[in-house]
C-alpha cells in the first residue's frame, strides 16, 4: 500500500514560486559536507565537517590576522594600464573593467598595514578571484612597496599567496614581477626583517618561482595546491601518472619546502609565535 | 623499564621492593622496615654498579631504549614556545635531524638534533637517527637562519651515525656533512653542543662543533662505534668491548683529550631513570653556557672557537 495518495491531479508550480534557499546560506565542501555559511565564517571559513579550507580573499585574511580588524590599505588606487594593448577574446581593458566591477578590487593583490597580536606587521594578499590572482605590474609593485614600508618601519612581513602564476595580459612585464619582487626580499633579508610567506590554494606558476618560496618561512594552509608547473602540464609532459598527493602542501613539506603547515583557526598564532622567536621578543599570549 | 644484562641486579632489587610494597597494601603486615632495607640495597647496589661502568657498559647506556631523545628535551626545555621548522629547501625533509625554534626563559634558541624513535614503527620514521644528507642541510639551513637573526644554536647530538645508503651518496652524505662543519666554524653566533646518546664520527660532528660542547656522563663519542671498530681491526664484532675500551670514547676520556669542554652529571641509574632531573641539568648546563659566550662579539666568539679546534691533535717533533 501506497504510503501517501495523491488526491489532486496534475499539480504544477511554477519555477518562482518554489520554495528554495536563497543563495550564499550555505556552503558545500568537495567532499559533499554541507556547512552553514554563518558557521563557516565563525570557524575562520574552515568547513567543520571536514576541515576543508574554503578559498577566501584578502578582506576574510586580513580579518583574520589584523586584531578588530583595524588595518591601512597602503596603495589603494594602483591599477593596471594595458601597455601592449592586448587582446585575446576579449580586450585587456575591458577584462580589467569587468573584474574591478564584479569584485569591486582594483587589482590582484591588497597591502596593509595593522596590529597583529598588538604588534605592526604588514600583509600583502593576493585575490584569486581577480584574474586568477594573476601577477602583472600591479602585483609586483604593490609588493615590492610593502616591502619598502616593512623594511622603512622595521616591520615583519608577511605574504599571502593565492595565484595561477603570471599575467599574460602583461607578457614579458609580468615576468619581470619575479625579479622586481625577489630583489626587494633581498633587500629585506640584508636589513634582517622576517619576511613570512604563507602559500594558500593555489600557490602556482610565477609566485612560486619567486615571493613565495623565498620567505624565512614558507608555511601552507592544510591541501592547498602549490606548484611551479600545473598538474595538467606535468601529466602532459611526461606521460606519467602522478601522486595522489602531487603538489598538495602536504607533498611540498615532505619534499622540504615548507616549515610547517597551519590551520587557518591557528595561523594567527603561530606566525606571532614565530616573530616572536626569531626577534628574540618576549612570547605573546 | 628494560633492564641491561649488568643491571640485572638492580631489576631483582626493584621486584623484590614492588613485591613488598604490593604485600604491605594487601596486608596488615607493616612492610616499612623491609621497604626501606630493599630501598637501602638498592641504592647501594646502583651506586656499585654505576661508580665503576666500563667503556661497553656506557656505550650500552647510550643506546638504553629508554633513554630520553632530542625531542623529549626539546619539550621539557621550551615546553609551549617550541615551534618545529621542517625542510631542506632542496629535498626532502628528513625525519631523523629535527629543527625548530623556541625558549629557555627569555632567550630564544634555534635546536638542532638527530631524533631517534621509541618504537619499531617510530624507530623506521625517524630512519633509527641516522641522517640523510638533507638532514644535514635542513641543519645548516636553521643555524643560518639563526645567523641571521642572531639566535643562538643548540644541537642534540645522538645518532649511531650518518646514513649509508645509496641515496644518500648519491646526494652527496660527505659534501653536507663538510659543508656543515666548515660554516659552523664560522657561525657568528654561540653554539651549544650536547651529546645526549651516541655521537658516531662524522655523522654526530656534522651537527657537533661548538664554542661549547658538551657530554652526557653516559655517551660515547668517537671516529667509529666499538662495533665497526672491533670488525675493521678484530676481523669480527666480538671484540666490541675492547674496541670501546681502546677507542677512549666516554665522557671522561674525551674531556681528559680535550676534546670536548664539559661532562653533564646524569642521575645515579642513567639520563632514562629520572627524565625530569635529566632534563633539568641539561636545561641549566645550556643556560649556564650561554651566558659565557653572550656578550662575546661575532669575531672574538669565531676567533676562539677556530683555536679551540686548531690546538686539537697531539704529536712530535
Amino acid at each position: 500500500m501506497a504510503w501517501f495518495r495523491r488526491t489532486q491531479k496534475g499539480i504544477q508550480t511554477a519555477t518562482e514560486d518554489k520554495k528554495d534557499v536563497p543563495k550564499g546560506l550555505w556552503y558545500k565542501s568537495p567532499t559533499g559536507k554541507i556547512v552553514d555559511a554563518e558557521q563557516l565564517e565563525k570557524n575562520f571559513y574552515v568547513s567543520p565537517e571536514d576541515g576543508y579550507h574554503v578559498r577566501i580573499g584578502s578582506n576574510e585574511y586580513f580579518q583574520i590576522l589584523f586584531d578588530d580588524n583595524q588595518y591601512t590599505e597602503l596603495d589603494k588606487n594602483l591599477t593596471s594600464k594595458d601597455p601592449l594593448n592586448f587582446e585575446d577574446t576579449k580586450k585587456y581593458t575591458d577584462r580589467l573593467a569587468s573584474a574591478q566591477e564584479k569584485t569591486g578590487l582594483k587589482d590582484a593583490v591588497r597591502t596593509a598595514v595593522g596590529k597583529s597580536k598588538g604588534k605592526d606587521l604588514v600583509i600583502a594578499c593576493m585575490d584569486f578571484k581577480f584574474i586568477g590572482g594573476s601577477m602583472g605590474a600591479v602585483v609586483g609593485e604593490k609588493i615590492s612597496r610593502a616591502a619598502d614600508y616593512a623594511l622603512e618601519h622595521k616591520i615583519p612581513l608577511m605574504v599571502i599567496s593565492k595565484s595561477g602564476g603570471a599575467r599574460m595580459m602583461e607578457a614579458a612585464y609580468s615576468l619581470m614581477q619575479l625579479a622586481k619582487t625577489s630583489a626587494k626580499l633581498a633587500q629585506l633579508a640584508d636589513a634582517k626583517i622576517p619576511y613570512i610567506s604563507l602559500c594558500t590554494d593555489p600557490t602556482t606558476g610565477g609566485t612560486t618561482a619567486s615571493f613565495a618560496m623565498l620567505g624565512d618561512i614558507n608555511i601552507a594552509e592544510p591541501g592547498a595546491l602549490i606548484g611551479f608547473a600545473g598538474p595538467r602540464v606535468v601529466k602532459d609532459t611526461t606521460g606519467k601518472d602522478l601522486p595522489e598527493d602531487f603538489q598538495t602542501a602536504e607533498f611540498l613539506k615532505e619534499h622540504g619546502f615548507l616549515d610547517f603547515i597551519t590551520k587557518r583557526s591557528e595561523l594567527k598564532n603561530k606566525v606571532n609565535q614565530y616573530i616572536d622567536l626569531i626577534l628574540n621578543q618576549p612570547l605573546r599570549a | 623499564m628494560e633492564y641491561l644484562d649488568f643491571e640485572l641486579p638492580i631489576k631483582e632489587l626493584e621486584e623484590q621492593y614492588q613485591k613488598a610494597c604490593a604485600i604491605g597494601q594487601e596486608s596488615e603486615v607493616d612492610v616499612s622496615a623491609t621497604c626501606r632495607q630493599i630501598e637501602k640495597r638498592l641504592n647501594e647496589t646502583k651506586k656499585e654498579i654505576y661508580k665503576n661502568l666500563t667503556a661497553w657498559q656506557r656505550v650500552q647506556l647510550s643506546r638504553h631504549p629508554n633513554r630520553p631523545y632530542t625531542l623529549d628535551y626539546i619539550h621539557a626545555i621550551c615546553g609551549n614556545s617550541w615551534l618545529e621548522l621542517h625542510g631542506d629547501r632542496n629535498v626532502k625533509d628528513d625525519k631523523a635531524m629535527i629543527g625548530g625554534l623556541g625558549k629557555i626563559g627569555d632567550q630564544s634558541f634555534m635546536f638542532v638534533g638527530q631524533q631517534k624513535g621509541y618504537n619499531t614503527k617510530t624507530r623506521q620514521y625517524r630512519n633509527f637517527g641516522m641522517a640523510n644528507p638533507e638532514g644535514y642541510r635542513k641543519a645548516l639551513r636553521l643555524m643560518k637562519s639563526a645567523e641571521k637573526f642572531g639566535i643562538p644554536v643548540v644541537t642534540f647530538v645522538d645518532t649511531p651515525g650518518a646514513y649509508p645508503g645509496l641515496e644518500a651518496e648519491e646526494r652527496g652524505q660527505g659534501e653536507a656533512i663538510a659543508r656543515n662543519i666548515l660554516e659552523m666554524t664560522r657561525l657568528k653566533v654561540p653554539i651549544i653542543v650536547v651529546i645526549i646518546g651516541e655521537g658516531a664520527s662524522g655523522g654526530a660532528l656534522g651537527i657537533g662543533v661548538g664554542d661549547k660542547v658538551l657530554m652526557l656522563e653516559n655517551t660515547w663519542y668517537s671516529v667509529i662505534s666499538p662495533e665497526s671498530c672491533s670488525s675493521i681491526l678484530w676481523r669480527s664484532w666480538e671484540y666490541k668491548e675492547k674496541a670501546a675500551e681502546a677507542l677512549k670514547l666516554t665522557a671522561k676520556d674525551m674531556k681528559r683529550q680535550k676534546l670536548i669542554d664539559e661532562i653533564v652529571k646524569e642521575p645515579l641509574g642513567g639520563a632514562h631513570s629520572n627524565r625530569e632531573m635529566t632534563f633539568d641539568t641539561v636545561k641549566n648546563a645550556i643556560t649556564e653556557a650561554y651566558e659565557e659566550f653572550k656578550n662575546l662579539s661575532p669575531e672574538e666568539l669565531i676567533s676562539n672557537r677556530m683555536d679551540k679546534y686548531s690546538n686539537m691533535g697531539v704529536f712530535k717533533g
